[in-house]
C-alpha cells in the first residue's frame, strides 16, 4: 500500500527527516511514535504533501503511484486521509457542506458520478450512526467553536465518510480526556477492514490501548529507530523515550 | 434516527449543495459570461444632454405635459450641480464626459408587447441567454419578471395574476401614463432630484424602470423581479424605481443587473425609492453583476446609485440584500429612513472587487422615529488590484427614544495587492440609544486551503466555500433562486485570485 524509502525532508532550509523508511500492507494498523520534534507531524505532513514541507530526496510509493507526484487533492483521490492535529476553522461553512463537496470531489477524481443530495444524506445518515456523531454538531460551521473532542470527533466521521485506503492520525488523542479517546477510538476501529492502513503517530502509549497496532516504530532526530510490534509501545510508557536516546549513536554531519 | 431531525439538513442542502458549490465547473468559472451583444436594430437618441434630450425621452415615452416639466426641473437643477460630482467617496476615476453618452436607446419594436409571447424573438434569446427565461421563470418559480433593456421595459410577466389582488406591477412609463395620481403622489419623496448629482441626473433622463404598488394588507404571493441590461454601446441607463406598500402589506423584490463586454465604460445612474406604510414589509434584493472591466480594468460599468426607503408608517420594515460583484466602479448607499415608531431597516451587502474593481458602498440608517431598530451586515471581499470600501452613516435623531443600531463588517482579503477599508460613521444625539459596531479582517489562510486540499477538494473550489462561508449570513438572506446565481457569482468573480 504505503511503500517509504529513505525520504528525507525538512522545512524553511531545516532538514527534519533524515532518512525514513516504511513499508505498510493492507489491513495493517502502525503505530509510529517519538518525543516532540522527532519529525512524527512532519512526516504525516510531508505524505499529505503540505506545501510549506520540501522534499529532499527520497521515494514514496501509494497505491503503485509515486506519491510525492500528486498534489495534495489527488493524493485524498488516491484514499489517502490525514486526520489534522489541529483541524482548521472556516467560518460559515457547515461540515455537512464541506463534506458533500469532498466526497464529491474525490468521486470525480475516480470517475464516479457525483451523489444527489439524496444519495449524500443517506450515507452521512450511516456514518452519522456508525460514528455516533449528533447532526447538531455537522450543522454548525466546521471547527468554529468546537471542544478539542468535537474537532477530533469531527475528523473521524470525515474519515468514514471518505472511505480512505490509508488514514493517517496525527496526534489524534493530544488534549483528549480518556472518553474521548475512547469515542474517537471506536469510530477508527469500526472501519477498519482488511483493504485500509491506518498509520497512528502518537507521543503516548494510551491511544493504542484502544487503537492495537500491528507494529510500532519510534522515531528519533528524524530517523526510524527501533520498530517493533505492541510490546514496545508498553516498552516505552514503562522506559520513557531517555532509553531511545541514550541508545543513539551521536549524531553525525548534521 | 427519525426523517424530521433531518429536515434542517435537507432543506441546507436543498439551499446551499444543490447551489452546485461541488461541480463549479472550468465553464462556469471562465471570464464575466454574460458579455455577449445582442444584434437589435435600435432607436436612440444623439449623444449628449441638453434639454432637447430631456423632450426627445419624455416624448418617445408619451409622458404627460407635468412629467416633462418635472424632468426639465431636474436637469435644470442638474445643470446648476454639473462639475460638481460627489467627491468624497474612496473612488479614482477620469472625469465622465456627459455629453458623450447617449441617454436613450429602445429595441425597434413596433408596438409595446401585451404578452411575453409578442416579444422579439432576438430579445427573447437574449433573456435566455441570460439564463432567465421568461417563460421558464413564469412556470417553475411563480417570479413575476419585469425585463428591461437598455431602456425600455420588454414585458412583465403574470401581470393578470397580480392585478387581480389589485397589485400593480409595471413599467414607470406605463404608470406615469396609467397611474398619474400615484406617481405624482410618490414619487421622488424619498430621492428628491436634488438630492445628490446623480439623482439630478437621473431625474432629467431616466427612460424605464419598475413600478409596483401593494394595496392594503396585501401580501404579494410571489416574488417580483426586474432583470436590466445595457445592451447598445455608449449608452447609459437610467432606470428608476418605486416600490410601495401600503399599510399591511408585504413584498419582495428582486433585482437583477448584466452588460456586455465594452472596452469604453458606461454609464449606470439609478434611483430607487421605496416606500413602507403602517405595518407594511419590503424586501429588496440586489444581485449586481455589471460587465467589471476587463483584467487590466479596461471598460466596465461606472454603477452610481442612489437607492433609499422611508419606513412611514409604526412597524414598518425595510430590508434591503445585495451581492454586488460587477461594475467597474460601485457607488452605492442603500439606506433606510426610519421614521414610524418601532420600525426596522435592515441591510446585507457582500461586495466582492478583483482585478481593478472599485466599490464604495455602505448604507445610511436614520434613526427618527421612537424605538426604532437597525442592522447592518456587510462583507467586503477585495482581491486582485481592487479597492473595497464599507462607508455607513447611522444617525439617531434627538427625538428617537430608545433605538438601536448593531453594525457587523468584516473585510476578507485574497492576495497584498487589494485593499479594505471602513468608514463608519455615528451620529448619535439620544443617549437612550444603543449602537454597535464590529469591524474585522482577514485572509484566508494557506492553512484553510490545505484542509480543503486534503480532503480532495482543489484550490478553487476551496476558495468558492471559504468565501460563501464568509457571505453566508448575507446570502441567507437572499430568495432560494438568487441565491444559487449569487454563490456561483461569487466563485465566478474571484477566478484565479487565489493560487
Amino acid at each position: 500500500m504505503l511503500k517509504i524509502h529513505d525520504l528525507q525532508a525538512g522545512i524553511e532550509g531545516r532538514k527534519i527527516l533524515r532518512g525514513i523508511d516504511l513499508e505498510i500492507k493492507p489491513g495493517e494498523v502502525h503505530a509510529i511514535m517519538g518525543p516532540n520534534g522527532s519529525g512524527k507531524s512532519t512526516l504525516a505532513s510531508v505524505l499529505a504533501g503540505k506545501k510549506d514541507y520540501e522534499v529532499i530526496s527520497g521515494t514514496v510509493s501509494f497505491l503503485g503511484k509515486d506519491l510525492l507526484e500528486l498534489s495534495p487533492e489527488a493524493r485524498a483521490g488516491e484514499g489517502l486521509f490525514l486526520a489534522f492535529q489541529y483541524p482548521v476553522e472556516i467560518p460559515g461553512l457547515s461540515t455537512t457542506i464541506f463534506m458533500k463537496t469532498a466526497v464529491n470531489e474525490v468521486r470525480k477524481y475516480r470517475g464516479q458520478e457525483p451523489l444527489d443530495a439524496v444519495a449524500f444524506l443517506k450515507m452521512m445518515r450511516e456514518k452519522m450512526a456508525l460514528m455516533n456523531i449528533e447532526q447538531s454538531l455537522l450543522s454548525r460551521s466546521l471547527n468554529e467553536g468546537f471542544s478539542g473532542g468535537e474537532k477530533k470527533r469531527n475528523e473521524i466521521f470525515q474519515m468514514a465518510m471518505l472511505e480512505p485506503r490509508l488514514a493517517i492520525l496525527d496526534e489524534t488523542d493530544s488534549g483528549l480526556d480518556i472518553d474521548a479517546i475512547r469515542i474517537v477510538s471506536n469510530g477508527v476501529n469500526k472501519i477498519r477492514n482488511k483493504n485500509n492502513s491506518v498509520l497512528v503517530v502518537t507521543h503516548y502509549q494510551r491511544l493504542l490501548d484502544y487503537i492495537v497496532p500491528d507494529f510500532v516504530h519510534v522515531l528519533y532526530n528524524g530517523r526510524i529507530v527501533k520498530s517493533g510490534t505492541k510490546e514496545l509501545a508498553f516498552e516505552l510508557e514503562e522506559r520513557g523515550y531517555d532509553f531511545i536516546k541514550n541508545d543513539q549513536p551521536l549524531e553525525q554531519g548534521a | 434516527m427519525n426523517s424530521e431531525t433531518f429536515e434542517p439538513v435537507r432543506q441546507e442542502l436543498g439551499k446551499e449543495v444543490d447551489a452546485g458549490l461541488s461541480t463549479i465547473e472550468k465553464t462556469v468559472l471562465s471570464d464575466y459570461k454574460y458579455g455577449f451583444i445582442t444584434d437589435i436594430e435600435a432607436d436612440e437618441a444623439p449623444k449628449g444632454l441638453n434639454e432637447g434630450t430631456v423632450r426627445f425621452i419624455s416624448s418617445k415615452k408619451n409622458e404627460p405635459e407635468w412629467m416633462l416639466e418635472w424632468r426639465l426641473k431636474a436637469f435644470r437643477q442638474w445643470q446648476k450641480m454639473n462639475g460638481h460630482e460627489p467627491k468624497w467617496a474612496n473612488l479614482k476615476f477620469p472625469p465622465i464626459d456627459y455629453q458623450d453618452i447617449k441617454y436613450y436607446s429602445a429595441p425597434k419594436q413596433k408596438i409595446k408587447a401585451n404578452s411575453l409571447d409578442e416579444v422579439d424573438p432576438e430579445l427573447r434569446k437574449t433573456f435566455e441567454k441570460l439564463g432567465i427565461s421568461l417563460n421558464e421563470q413564469k412556470r417553475l418559480t411563480g417570479v413575476a419578471v419585469d425585463a428591461v433593456i437598455d431602456s425600455i421595459s420588454i414585458g412583465t410577466s403574470f401581470k393578470e395574476q397580480l392585478s387581480e389582488l389589485g397589485i400593480i406591477f409595471c413599467s414607470i412609463s406605463e404608470a406615469i401614463r396609467e397611474h398619474p395620481e400615484l406617481i405624482k403622489k410618490y414619487l421622488s419623496t424619498v430621492v428628491p432630484p436634488t438630492d445628490n448629482y446623480f439623482a439630478a441626473l437621473n431625474a432629467a433622463v431616466f427612460s424605464d424602470g419598475s413600478f409596483c404598488y401593494i394595496p392594503k394588507g396585501v401580501r404579494c404571493p410571489m416574488e417580483l423581479s426586474t432583470y436590466f441590461r445595457i445592451n447598445a454601446e455608449n449608452t447609459g441607463q437610467f432606470e428608476r424605481t418605486l416600490i410601495i406598500a401600503e399599510e399591511g402589506s408585504y413584498v419582495s423584490y428582486l433585482e437583477g443587473c448584466t452588460a456586455p463586454m465594452r472596452d469604453e465604460n458606461q454609464l449606470h445612474a439609478a434611483v430607487v425609492e421605496l416606500i413602507a406604510m403602517e405595518d407594511a414589509e419590503i424586501k429588496y434584493s440586489t444581485v449586481q453583476n455589471w460587465y467589471p472591466g476587463d483584467k487590466n480594468g479596461l471598460g466596465g460599468i461606472y454603477n452610481f446609485v442612489t437607492k433609499r426607503g422611508i419606513c412611514a408608517g409604526n412597524r414598518s420594515k425595510i430590508s434591503w440584500t445585495q451581492v454586488e460583484t460587477g461594475s467597474a466602479i460601485t457607488w452605492k448607499y442603500p439606506s433606510v429612513i426610519l421614521k414610524g415608531d418601532y420600525s426596522t431597516g435592515e441591510f446585507y451587502s457582500v461586495a466582492v472587487t478583483n482585478n481593478y474593481q472599485q466599490a464604495d458602498t455602505g448604507t445610511k440608517m436614520l434613526h427618527i422615529g421612537k424605538h426604532t431598530k437597525s442592522r447592518i451586515v456587510s462583507k467586503g471581499i477585495s482581491a486582485g488590484h481592487s479597492n473595497n470600501s464599507y462607508r455607513g452613516l447611522v444617525h439617531v435623531n434627538r427625538q428617537a427614544e430608545n433605538a438601536r443600531n448593531y453594525s457587523q463588517c468584516d473585510s476578507l482579503l485574497l492576495g497584498d495587492k487589494c485593499g479594505a477599508h471602513t468608514f463608519p460613521y455615528i451620529e448619535v444625539k439620544n443617549a437612550s440609544a444603543v449602537v454597535e459596531h464590529e469591524a474585522t479582517t482577514s485572509k484566508i489562510g494557506e492553512d484553510q486551503i490545505f484542509y480543503c486540499n486534503q480532503r480532495g477538494i482543489n484550490t478553487e473550489t476551496a476558495v468558492a466555500l471559504i468565501i460563501n462561508g464568509f457571505a453566508r449570513e448575507v446570502m441567507n438572506q437572499l430568495p432560494m433562486e438568487f441565491a444559487v446565481e449569487a454563490q456561483k457569482l461569487l466563485a465566478i468573480s474571484l477566478e484565479g485570485s487565489v493560487g
